[in-house]
């Protein structure tokens, strides 16, 4: 190629200084779309909106259901529990797997830790005073966190790293992450999940716990993430739980 | 990178490779299946590819406008953004700002556009070693070889050569394979998950590439399964990335199109395990949550020219979802290795020569690599009709093209057809030509030497007929009949490339989308 620039690894601003290859790769850009005329703006080019904003008809035990089918389908365990049971079903699975530590972020609900045995360590993070190093926190079992959104047609869990989700580096170093949803925060689709999600936190969508294919094609859980994903699904007392 | 064989020449070698066939025979047999099943569960699939498309055309159309979105947003929140002209210019620039931070060593994300720069190369010549995560990439930077799928890069390997790799080479890079390793899968993955532990934990930087970029916010999203694109764009203090210009999607909302296609064409899931999103850096909560400097290196190399072509310029709506490979029957038996590029298969075929030019005899083979069945335009879930620019850039491999100087012609084509010309032009010439075939045709060999032996390559040469039509004509009419006329179908004088008789699936010319958004063709229903 010939074109001339200046190399830079300056910071660039729009029409800063040291933007010699912004200059010319915007060139570029104007001079391949010389088909395009002048007059035409991003808006002329017709985008037909007419896919479906949902897959699933507006039933919430319905997406209950789904939610807790296509997690188990990607290899997530699914425990409905009603509010008063969180505690309870928090403290089975720790030691079910095992987990004689667990880490939780600022803004749990604490009655979710109120069943707690002894033999269970608790670490809180506390980002803004002494966040916990990766070191210290590949030497924790588990990890306790809440949701964001919970996307039923596709089986995805959404964090946003707010109250009760913490950092992402919580749910991505201890082996076994147990996940409570509200049966309020279940939408139906990724459109629906979109729209109420903020871009500018940083997300981590989840769906069923980290898996390789490489080798083969034989799926294998936990290459790098969190092996075992524990999802417990809170509908409100008196509601049947979901059946899938 | 190094100097690849012409694809008939590599396909050739690949096609005897009967471990190679049998693995890819089951890879895109399996991941097809599944591809299938999830995309069926939608009933709005051809609504969500027609949007795909669409979008991904707007975006195309307005590219400029978009792109000085994208650097104010990303700006904005945080981070630096940087221009890249081209391969060089990218590696220097990312060269230099892991220099800056004083570090040796870097983790990377599997990403398409910095193998296609050779960033890794040209970090290693600047001393500064670059550390694949994902387990497919693992094992191919472990075997010093090359990857062969978008999607499962290291699919040409089995389970015994990857524990082989293992054992042999992990030692060189950081923590070595455990003694007792075995061939299962959940083993050789456990040990990388060892190897690479120590690495997510101690490094300071990290590159990665990015599955789309949103102009309006500047967000960026990496799609993937393992974790290792969570541990990279997480534990580094900082984090840069390498994306193409033509990776952007106008608005957040976007990607709710894309963020159905992509999992369910690509790995044929419904999600895949995870998918990671960040605007800026996220120093800016007091979190401290990912990396606190972020860096933005937006890629040209050769985007541009290909945005330049309008029918070639639907390449640049690829999702890199690797569906069209797994449906090609050439990708199927050739293999990955064959296509001399990153991007192989199908849109290998179309986006190599465009990006590269057709000026090297491997690029200019590439429109050739295909036997224009059209069901790589099926399953594209942007709906790219990869045999309309396939049929679009044989025409510019074949004439050189005045518009496009880096399509120098394909030389012995063009060779080969003038010699037919000539020969087909003179009925004396002609005969004679056949004559000399069919008297020497025992001696023939199987193959073509010279400039004609990439079409032998992966054919065989047709055997001559005892007679040539013109003679047995001539013996014929020799009773009475008086001058034959000169015949209509002779034999082929010079196989050469290009002239294969082809299904014909080709799309009717004047189905241009990429240029007339507003009359766009049906979409598949
Ligand atoms: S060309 Fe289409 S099918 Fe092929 S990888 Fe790109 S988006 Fe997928």
């Amino acid at each position: 190629m010939t074109t001339p620039r200046t190399p830079s690894t300056q910071p660039r601003t729009p029409g800063g200084a040291g933007s010699g290859s912004r200059a010319a790769v915007l060139a570029r850009v104007r001079a391949a779309l010389r088909d395009v005329p002048a007059t035409e703006r991003p808006e002329d080019v017709p985008v037909s909106r007419d896919y479906r904003r949902s897959h699933l008809d507006d039933d919430p035990a319905r997406r209950l259901a789904v939610l807790h089918e296509n997690l188990v389908d990607y290899r997530a365990s699914v425990h409905p529990a009603t509010p008063g049971a969180v505690a309870a079903t928090v403290a089975r699975l720790l030691a079910e797997r095992g987990s004689a530590s667990c880490v939780v972020p600022p803004g749990l609900p604490e009655e979710w830790l109120a069943e707690l045995g002894d033999g269970v360590e608790v670490l809180r993070d506390d980002p803004a005073g002494r966040p916990l190093g990766a070191e210290r926190l590949d030497a924790v079992d588990a990890v306790l966190t809440g949701c964001a959104v919970a996307v039923a047609e596709t089986g995805t869990i959404v964090l946003d790293a707010s109250a009760g989700q913490g950092r992402r580096v919580l749910t991505l170093i201890p082996d076994h992450h147990v996940c409570v949803v509200r049966a309020d925060q279940v939408v139906a689709s990724v459109p629906q999940a979109l729209a109420v999600l903020d871009p500018t936190r940083p997300l981590t969508w989840i769906s069923g716990p980290s898996a390789t294919s490489d080798i083969e094609l034989d799926r294998v859980e936990g290459v790098h993430g969190p092996r075992r994903l524990d999802v417990i699904l809170v509908h409100a007392d008196g509601d049947a739980p979901p059946a899938p | 990178m190094p100097a690849f064989p012409t694809f008939p020449k590599a396909a050739r070698e690949a096609t005897g490779n009967a471990q190679l066939r049998h693995n890819l025979r089951k890879a895109t047999g399996t991941i097809r299946g599944k591809r299938a099943a999830v995309v069926a569960e939608l009933d709005d699939w051809a609504e969500l590819r027609r949007a795909g498309k669409q979008i991904k055309e707007r975006t195309l159309r307005h590219l400029d406008t978009y792109l000085e979105q994208v650097e104010a947003a990303v700006i904005a929140a945080g981070g630096t953004v940087h221009w890249a002209a081209d391969a060089a210019e990218a590696n220097r620039i990312v060269t230099d700002l892991v220099r800056a931070t004083g570090e040796r060593d870097v983790i990377k994300v599997k990403s398409m556009a910095t193998q296609e720069i050779g960033l890794n190369e040209a970090l290693a010549e600047a001393g500064i070693t670059a550390y694949e995560t994902d387990l497919a990439e693992l094992i191919v930077q472990l075997g010093d070889d090359r990857p062969s799928h978008i999607l499962v890069p290291a699919i040409h390997r089995n389970r015994s050569e990857v524990r082989e790799i293992f054992r042999d080479r992990m030692g060189e890079w950081g923590r070595p394979a455990p003694d007792d390793l075995t061939d299962e899968p959940a083993d050789l993955a456990a040990a990388a998950r060892r190897h690479l532990r120590e690495r997510f934990l101690s490094s300071k930087v990290a590159i990665s590439g990015a599955n789309f970029l949103v102009a309006e916010t500047g967000t960026a999203v990496v799609v993937e399964s393992e974790g290792n694109g969570r541990m990279c764009l997480t534990l580094p203090e900082t984090l840069i990335s390498v994306v193409g210009i033509e990776k952007i999607v106008p608005t957040w909302a976007d990607l709710e199109v894309f963020l159905q296609l992509l999992p369910r064409s690509s790995t044929g899931e419904r999600m895949n395990p995870y998918t990671s999103t960040w605007t800026g850096t996220t120093a800016a909560d007091g979190a401290g949550d990912g990396p606190g400097t972020f860096h933005l290196v937006l890629l040209d190399n050769g985007r541009t020219d290909t945005l330049a072509d309008t029918v070639g310029r639907q390449a640049l709506r690829c999702i890199r979802c690797s569906a069209c490979l797994n449906v090609c029957p050439v990708y199927e038996r050739a293999g990955g290795h064959a296509y001399g590029s990153v991007y192989p298969g199908p849109i290998g075929a179309i986006l190599t020569p465009q990006l590269r030019g057709t000026a090297d005899p491997l690029d200019a083979s590439l429109p050739y690599a295909s036997s224009l069945c059209g069901a790589c335009y099926e399953v594209c879930p942007v709906a790219i009709d990869i045999p309309e620019v396939l049929v679009h850039l044989r025409e510019r491999v074949v004439q050189g093209d005045a518009e496009h100087p880096r399509a120098k012609g394909h030389l012995a084509e063009r060779v080969a057809m003038r010699a037919a010309r000539t020969l087909l032009d003179s009925p004396r010439l002609l005969g004679a030509a056949q004559r000399a075939g069919i008297a020497t045709r025992r001696l023939h060999p199987g193959r073509l030497p010279g400039p004609g032996a990439a079409w032998t390559d992966t054919r065989d040469l047709p055997q001559f007929p005892d007679e040539s039509f013109r003679d047995w004509w001539a013996r014929r009419s020799a009773a009475g009949e008086g001058a034959p006329a000169a015949p209509a179908a002779p034999a082929r004088p010079t196989p050469e490339a290009g002239q294969t008789p082809e299904a014909g699936n080709a799309p009717a010319s004047g189905d241009t989308p990429s240029t007339t958004p507003t009359s766009a063709p049906e979409e598949r229903k």
